[in-house]
């Protein structure tokens, strides 16, 4: 078996992308180390043979589901923001913002999909028994999530 | 127009290797106060050349020379103790600067809890009975079989201390032949031949 120093070499900057798509920079590095304690308290009972990339990212994806989950349920105190200085302009919004707000628009199993097609670059084989579904039916369910990101925001990209 | 692939990872993040390298320091952290850090591990330079130093919450378990191939006695210790491995300094960082000192010629005495799990039966007799020779001290192979209960074993303290998973600070080297020759050494016969003749010369 991989020293775990080796799977977190090997997978440490996919599961980052995963979860910056998924959270935003500042709650990714938290979902992050969650998902590798996590990972590396179940690793000695982990078959051998796994699809570690596929169990690493699942185990990431969950971990951000929960966050978002956990973020929702968090009411927002009226009165508490701060207003917006005059004069001061919104930043430019890095990709990473876009692409967040799009992939949270998605129903979950295309969202899923989409994440492990894309971003996590896993066939379409490991995607169907991660969400265990037929791989046709993990086919349809990305390039269904694809469309509709290009429809609602890829409209300046392509 | 892009390819899906391509549309996507324009809108993501390219993640550099400063962010995680943050990051995994903090986990070794995590791993160590959850106590899910089985084996820590860090590499130094020393003038046998580069080092790997390995510990348990027990004590160093290992200490392996280049020719070992490091990479390889991650591997080994993942299957012969845990596979739950983190490069973390904090547990070793006492032995490194006991080792430099060591070579630097002001340390005679290794200060360390030493864990000596991966020997069994007679060989862990045997580096038990090492850690009693002293610098710049010598015995021979039939010597150390009378010292750690089997005086007709000789031979298998040899492959003992051939096999001693912590060099340096549990002292093989201080083995030798009856007729004076070094005889092997896990880091190489030059390396045996260096640390005898810097003991000697101290």
């Amino acid at each position: 078996m991989q020293p775990f120093e080796a799977i977190v070499a090997e997978h440490g900057a996919v599961v980052m992308r995963v979860s910056r798509s998924l959270l935003g920079p500042v709650d990714a590095d938290d979902a992050w180390s969650e998902t590798f304690l996590a990972a590396l308290r179940a690793y000695p009972s982990l078959r051998p043979g796994s699809n570690v990339r596929g169990w690493l990212v699942t185990i990431a994806h969950n971990k951000a589901v929960d966050q978002i989950r956990a973020r929702q349920r968090v009411p927002v105190p009226a009165g508490d923001l701060p207003e917006r200085l005059a004069g001061e302009e919104p930043g430019p919004e890095p990709g990473d913002t876009e692409l967040r707000a799009a992939l949270a628009g998605l129903p979950p199993k295309q969202q899923a999909a989409v994440v492990y097609r894309y971003l996590a670059d896993l066939s379409y084989a490991d995607i169907a028994a991660l969400l265990d579904c037929s791989q046709a039916a993990a086919r349809r369910s990305a390039a269904d999530g694809i469309a509709h990101l290009r429809r609602h925001y890829g409209k300046d990209l392509s | 127009m892009k390819s899906d692939r391509q549309f996507l990872t324009d809108l993501a993040d390219v993640v550099d290797d400063a962010a995680l390298d943050g990051l995994r320091a903090r986990l070794a952290e995590q791993a160590e106060a959850d106590d899910l850090l089985d084996v820590a591990y860090r590499t130094m330079d020393s003038p046998v050349g580069p080092l790997l130093l390995a510990a348990t919450a027990a004590g160093l378990v290992r200490v392996a020379f280049e020719c070992e191939n490091h990479d390889d006695v991650l591997v080994e210790l993942s299957t012969a103790i845990s596979p739950r491995i983190l490069r973390s300094s904090r547990r070793v960082d006492d032995v490194a600067r006991q080792i430099d000192e060591y070579f630097a010629g002001r340390r005679r005495v290794f200060e360390v809890p030493v864990d000596l799990q991966l020997s069994k039966g007679f060989r862990r007799a045997v580096l038990t009975h090492l850690l009693e020779i002293p610098y710049g001290g010598r015995e021979s192979y039939a010597l150390v079989a009378r010292s750690a209960g089997n005086p007709g074993a000789v031979r298998a303290a040899g492959s003992a201390c051939a096999n001693n998973p912590i060099p340096l600070v549990v002292p093989c080297h201080r083995v030798v032949r009856s007729d004076g020759t070094y005889g092997q050494y896990r880091g190489g016969a030059e390396a045996k031949h260096m640390l005898l003749t810097m003991e000697a010369g101290a």
